[in-house]
C-alpha cells in the first residue's frame, strides 16, 4: 500500500500509440494492494495491452467481483466504464452488460476465490454462453484478503505460510474451460510480461469468451518455500508451449523467411493474426484433446503449462450470434424500437396463449 | 559489467548539482535544512565547501543550475543559488560555529599573494591547523575581484566584509598596500610555502585604429579597470551614450553600472550570436530588464572622431555560417554606431611581470604562464603554489574556492614533508532514509511548483545609486515553494540484487519508466531496450549483477529519476531502499578516512 500519489511527470522519450496516448494515459488509481503483488504486474500488462491495441479507454468496460484480484479494475484505465459486482457474480453482470451493448470491449477480472469457489457456476455458464469478453483469473492459490487460507486452486501438498499442507484436489480453470468448450484458453504468469502481453491482446481480439489463468503470486501469504504458486516455483516449473506474437490488423505482416519452420498463424475475426512460433515444438494449439492431454500431462509432472494453450477462432459462436440479437447497442436504438409499446406486447403474449 | 556503487563517484554523479559544483557543495542537504528553517545549519554546511555562501548566493556562476535534474523535468532548474542566499540572509548569529584561532601554532609560515577568494580559502583551511598565514594585498581593501569587479548593486559590501572577516578573524595577518614586486625577494623571506592567488587582473586591450586618438584616454575604458575606478570612487559618472564591447559577465556588470552613472543609452556589442555569448543567461536577462540593448553580429573596426571627440565606432556587420563545427563569417556591410564613451570588456589576462624568469619557476613558452600541476597546484618550485585565476586564467569565484581547498591540502602535505601527489581520498556515507511505514526522512512527494522568480528593486530606485541592491531575495512563501522543487537527488535508489524476487513492482510503478529488468548486455545496446530508451548519454545507467531467479539484470536509467521513492515503497523485499548519500570531501583540516566514512576512493576529475 502506498500513500503518495504517482507523480504526473513523464519520461520525454515515452512513446505514443495511434491515438496519441502514452501508457501513462491508461493508468488508473494508485494500487492499494500489497507491495510486490502479482496483480499489480497484471495491471501493468493490461495497460500495455490496451495501449498497444490503441483501444480508446472510454470504449472498454472493466468488470469485477470481490477479492484482491477484483480491485485490479480500479488500477488501470480510469476513463473506462466499470462495474464492481457482488462476489462471484461478475460473469452474469458482464453477460448482461454485453447483451445491452455489444460494442464495448469487456474485460472481467476475477481471482481463484471469486471464480473457482463462490462464482464457479457463474464462470461455467459464461463459458457456455460464450460471452465476448476477456476473462482474467488472477490465480494465487490463497484467499489473501482473509489472511491466506487455501483456495480451490491450491495444489495437493502445497503448504500454507504456517506449514500446513493442502489435502483437497484443486480445480484447474484451464482444464475446466477446455472441458466446457471454451474457444480461447491460456495460462500465463504475472512475472513474465513478454508472454502475458501478446496473450492479453489476442484474448481481447477473440470472437467469444477468452479465458486467461494468470499465476499471480501473493507476496504476503503464498510466496514461500512449499508454495506452488510462488514467483520462484512458477519460474522453475513453467513450461511454455509456444511463444506467440500478436500481429494487429493495421501492421503490415512481414513474411518470415528462413527459420519459419514451425510457424503457425491463426487469423482472428477482425483480421489480426496470432502467430505461434516454436520451430521445434509439435504442440498443436488448435486441437482441444491435444491441449487437454498436454496440460494434464504437465500437471501430473508437477509442471505449469503456459502460453496460449487452445484457440479455435473459426468454430466459435459468441452469445449474440447464438441468440440472434440486434446488432445495435440498446442505448443507440430509437425508443420506439427499444420499447415497441403495449400493442406489440399484446401480440407477443398472444403467441404463447 | 555490474555498476560499482561502492565507488563514491557513482552516487556523486547522480547528484547533478553537487557533481557540477567545482567545490562539491552538498546542495540537496542544504536545501532540506532551509526547508526545515535551519538556516544557520544550512549556511554552515555551505560554508564548509564553498566558504562564501552569502557572496556566492548572489554572484555565483551557478554551474549547478544548468546541471540540475529539475531542469530536465520541467525545464527550469531549482533556484539553488538564490536559496543559498536565503540561508545566508536568515542565518542569525553563527559566530560560535565559525573557525577559531588555533590553540597551538604549528610554527609554519605561509604567504598568500592577493586577498581574493582563492587566497582566503587557503587561509580558511590552513589557519585552524596552526599555520601563521600572511596575506599580501596590493590595495587597501580585501576581497580581490569580488570587491572591485562585482558592483555593489549585486553584492553589498557588508556581505563581503562579513565573510572575509570571518576568515581574517582567525588570526590571519593581512598586509594592505603591499604589492609583491619581486618573487625573488619574497622567496628570500623564508616562508615554508607561498600561494599565488593574485588573479587575472589585466583587462584585454582592443588594438584598433583610433584607440588612442582625440579624447580616447577620457572616454575609452578597460572594463575591469573602470569597474575598479567606480568602486574606489575615482569614477562617478559616464557620458550619456555608451557602447560596451564584449558580452561576458564583466560586460554585463559594465553596462548595468553605466546605467547607474548617468548613461541613458547603453548598447552591448557582440561579434557572434546569442548562443555563443559568454555571459550567464540570467545576467543577460538582468541587463535587458534594465533596458540595455544587446546587438549581435557586429565586429569592431575603428573608433570614429569629430573634432578630436569620440562620436562613434565603426563595425562590420557579420553573417555567420557554421559548417562541420567551424564558424565562418562574411561581412555584409560596415556601419557606424554613435556613442560618446566605450568600455572594452573582452577578457582578462594574467600579469606576472613581478616573477623573475630565472629563479627556478618554469613558464609555459606559448602563453607565458607558470607551469602548474592541475591536481596539486604546485609550480616547478616545490613550495610555490598557484590557484584561482592566477593558475590557469580567468574562471569564477567557485573555481577559485576549490583551487584554494586543493592548494591548502598540498601546502599541508608539503609542510609535513609528505608528497603533494598523495591526495586524501573522498569518502561517502550511505544511510537508509526510511523512518517508518510510507515515511521517509525527506519530502519524497513530487511537487509541481514552478521556479520562483526573484523579486527586483524597481528600475527608478535602482538607477538612483550604484549601491542599491537589485535582488531583494525570496519571500518566505517563495522559499517554501522553491525548496519543495528540489528532487533530493542525494537520496539514492539503492539496490540489493540478492533480495530481488523479480516481481516487477518497481518497474510497474516508476512514474518515469526508468527501471527495467532485462537480459544483460553491453551498455550501448542495453540502453536501447529499456522501458524508456536511455538516450541521455551524459547520465549513467545502473546495472545490477544477475538476479537470483532468472539471471536477468535490473537496469536503472538515472536521467529522469524523480527520487520519489515509489520503487522502494513497492518493493516487497526491500531490495530497493532510499539511502541518503553524503560525499565526504577531504580538506586540509579533515580527512574522510579519519572520520570513519565508508567506501573511500579517489575521485579524479
Amino acid at each position: 500500500m502506498t500513500s503518495i500519489a504517482k507523480p504526473p511527470v513523464k519520461h520525454p522519450s515515452l512513446q505514443k500509440n495511434a491515438l496519441g496516448l502514452t501508457k501513462r494515459d491508461y493508468e488508473g488509481a494508485m494500487s492499494t494492494l500489497c507491495a510486490g503483488c502479482g496483480h499489480d504486474s497484471v495491471t501493468a500488462a493490461l495497460i500495455t495491452a490496451f495501449w498497444e491495441l490503441d483501444v480508446p479507454p472510454h470504449r472498454a468496460a472493466k468488470m469485477s467481483g470481490i477479492g484482491c484480484s477484483s480491485k485490479t479494475t480500479a488500477y488501470f484505465m480510469k476513463q473506462s466504464h466499470g462495474f464492481n459486482s457482488v462476489h462471484g457474480r461478475m460473469p452474469s453482470l458482464t453477460s448482461g452488460a454485453n447483451a445491452a451493448n455489444r460494442e464495448l470491449m469487456y474485460i472481467g477480472i476475477s481471482g481463484d476465490g471469486d471464480s473457482l469457489s463462490i462464482g464457479l457456476g457463474q464462470l461455467c455458464h459464461a463459458i457456455r454462453r460464450n460471452v465476448q469478453m476477456l476473462y482474467v483469473i488472477e490465480n494465487n492459490g490463497v484467499y489473501g484478503l482473509t489472511k491466506g487460507q487455501f483456495s480451490a486452486s491450491a495444489d495437493v501438498g502445497s503448504t500454507s505460510k504456517r506449514g500446513e499442507a493442502n489435502q483437497q484436489a484443486p480445480i484447474d480453470p484451464v482444464l475446466l474451460a477446455l472441458t466446457l468448450g471454451a474457444t480461447f484458453v491460456a495460462r500465463s504468469f504475472s512475472g513474465d510480461k513478454t508472454q502475458l502481453v501478446p496473450i492479453l491482446k489476442a484474448g481481447l481480439r477473440h470472437n467469444g469468451f477468452a479465458l486467461i489463468d494468470i499465476i499471480s503470486p501473493c507476496v504476503s501469504f503464498n510466496d514461500h518455500e512449499g508454495s506452488t504458486k510462488s514467483y520462484k516455483f512458477t519460474r522453475e516449473h513453467e513450461v511454455e508451449v509456444a511463444p506467440i506474437d500478436f500481429v494487429p490488423l493495421r501492421k503490415e505482416i512481414a513474411s518470415e523467411s528462413g527459420a519459419a519452420g514451425g510457424l503457425t498463424s491463426v487469423t482472428m475475426h477482425d483480421g489480426s493474426i496470432v502467430r505461434f512460433r516454436q520451430p521445434n515444438s509439435d504442440y498443436n494449439a488448435t486441437n482441444r484433446s491435444n491441449a487437454y492431454t498436454h496440460v494434464k500431462g504437465c500437471i501430473d509432472k508437477g509442471e505449469v503449462a503456459t502460453g496460449l494453450l487452445y484457440l479455435d477462432e473459426g468454430g466459435t459462436t459468441e452469445m449474440h450470434t447464438m441468440n440472434r440479437t440486434v446488432k445495435t447497442p440498446l442505448v443507440d436504438l430509437p425508443f420506439s424500437e427499444l420499447c415497441p409499446g403495449s400493442k406489440a406486447l399484446e401480440e407477443l403474449m398472444a403467441e404463447y396463449r | 559489467m555490474p555498476t560499482n556503487v561502492a565507488d563514491p563517484r557513482y552516487y556523486h554523479k547522480v547528484v547533478d548539482c553537487q557533481w557540477g559544483c567545482p567545490a562539491h557543495t552538498n546542495v540537496p542537504e542544504y536545501i532540506r535544512l532551509i526547508a526545515q528553517g535551519k538556516y544557520a545549519e544550512s549556511y554552515l554546511l555551505n560554508r564548509e565547501s564553498n566558504v562564501f555562501p552569502g557572496i556566492l548566493g548572489r554572484t555565483c556562476d551557478r554551474p549547478c543550475e544548468p546541471a540540475c535534474r529539475r531542469g530536465r523535468i520541467d525545464g527550469k532548474p531549482v533556484a539553488i543559488c538564490r536559496l543559498k542566499r536565503v540561508a545566508a540572509d536568515l542565518k542569525g548569529d553563527i559566530d560560535e560555529f565559525l573557525p577559531k584561532p588555533p590553540a597551538v601554532e604549528n610554527g609554519k609560515r605561509v604567504a598568500l599573494i592577493g586577498c581574493g577568494p582563492s587566497s582566503l580559502t587557503v587561509a580558511n583551511d590552513l589557519r585552524p591547523l596552526g599555520y601563521a598565514v600572511t596575506i599580501l594585498e596590493k590595495r587597501d581593501q580585501s576581497g580581490g575581484l569580488m570587491r572591485w569587479n562585482i558592483p555593489s548593486f549585486r553584492l553589498p559590501p557588508e556581505v563581503l566584509d562579513e565573510e572575509v572577516n570571518a576568515i581574517l578573524d582567525t588570526g590571519v595577518e593581512l598586509r594592505y598596500n603591499s604589492p609583491v614586486t619581486s618573487m625573488q625577494s619574497l622567496l628570500a623571506e623564508g616562508y615554508d610555502a607561498i600561494f599565488v592567488g593574485s588573479g587575472a587582473p589585466k583587462g584585454k586591450e582592443l588594438v584598433l585604429p583610433g584607440r588612442h586618438d582625440g579624447n580616447a584616454s577620457d572616454v575609452i575604458h578597460i572594463g575591469i579597470e573602470w569597474l575598479g575606478g567606480v568602486h574606489f570612487g575615482h569614477i562617478e559618472k559616464i557620458e550619456p551614450t555608451v557602447l560596451i564591447i564584449g558580452v561576458g559577465n564583466t560586460a554585463m556588470d559594465c553596462c548595468r553600472t553605466a546605467k547607474r552613472l548617468g548613461a541613458t543609452d547603453v548598447k552591448v556589442i557582440a561579434r557572434r550570436g546569442r548562443k555563443h555569448f559568454k555571459a550567464s543567461a540570467w545576467e543577460l536577462e538582468d541587463a535587458e530588464e534594465e533596458l540595455v540593448e544587446i546587438i549581435e553580429h557586429h565586429a569592431p573596426k575603428s573608433f570614429v572622431y569629430a573634432n578630436g571627440k569620440l562620436v562613434g565606432m565603426e563595425f562590420e556587420v557579420l553573417e555567420w555560417t557554421e559548417q562541420n563545427g567551424q564558424a565562418t563569417s562574411t561581412v555584409l556591410e560596415t556601419k557606424v554606431i554613435p556613442c560618446d564613451a566605450v568600455i572594452l570588456a573582452i577578457g582578462q589576462d594574467n600579469a606576472f611581470e613581478w616573477i623573475e624568469r630565472d629563479i627556478g619557476i618554469e613558464f609555459d613558452k606559448k602563453w607565458d604562464m607558470p607551469v602548474v600541476d592541475k591536481a596539486t597546484h604546485q609550480s616547478t618550485l616545490k613550495h610555490l603554489f598557484f590557484g584561482g585565476d592566477a593558475a590557469w586564467g580567468p574562471a569564477n569565484i567557485i573555481w577559485a574556492v576549490e583551487h584554494g581547498h586543493q592548494a591548502a591540502i598540498s601546502i599541508h602535505q608539503h609542510c609535513q614533508s609528505l608528497p603533494v601527489t598523495d591526495r586524501p581520498a573522498y569518502g561517502m556515507n550511505l544511510v537508509s532514509a526510511k523512518v517508518g511505514m510510507h515515511a521517509w526522512s525527506y519530502s519524497n512527494d513530487y511537487n509541481p511548483s514552478q521556479r520562483q522568480k526573484m523579486n527586483h528593486e524597481e528600475l527608478v530606485k535602482r538607477f538612483a545609486s550604484v549601491h542599491t541592491e537589485v535582488e531583494l531575495g525570496f519571500t518566505p512563501e517563495q522559499t517554501a515553494r522553491e525548496v519543495e522543487r528540489c528532487l533530493n537527488c542525494d537520496i539514492q535508489t539503492h539496490f540489493e540484487d540478492t533480495l530481488c524476487i523479480e516481481c516487477d513492482a518497481c518497474v510497474d510503478i516508476c512514474p518515469v519508466n526508468c527501471l527495467t529488468i532485462a537480459p544483460a548486455g553491453e551498455e550501448d545496446e542495453l540502453r536501447t531496450r529499456l522501458m524508456a530508451p536511455a538516450l541521455n548519454l551524459s547520465q549513467e545507467i545502473y546495472v545490477s549483477t544477475a538476479l537470483p531467479q532468472t539471471k536477468r539484470v535490473m537496469v536503472k536509467d538515472e536521467d529522469m529519476c524523480l527520487h520519489c521513492g515509489l520503487c522502494a515503497e513497492r518493493c516487497p523485499t526491500a531490495a530497493w531502499d532510499m539511502r541518503k548519500f553524503e560525499l565526504v570531501v577531504p580538506y586540509a583540516f579533515a580527512k574522510p578516512e579519519e572520520s570513519g566514512a565508508s567506501g573511500t576512493l579517489r575521485i579524479n576529475r
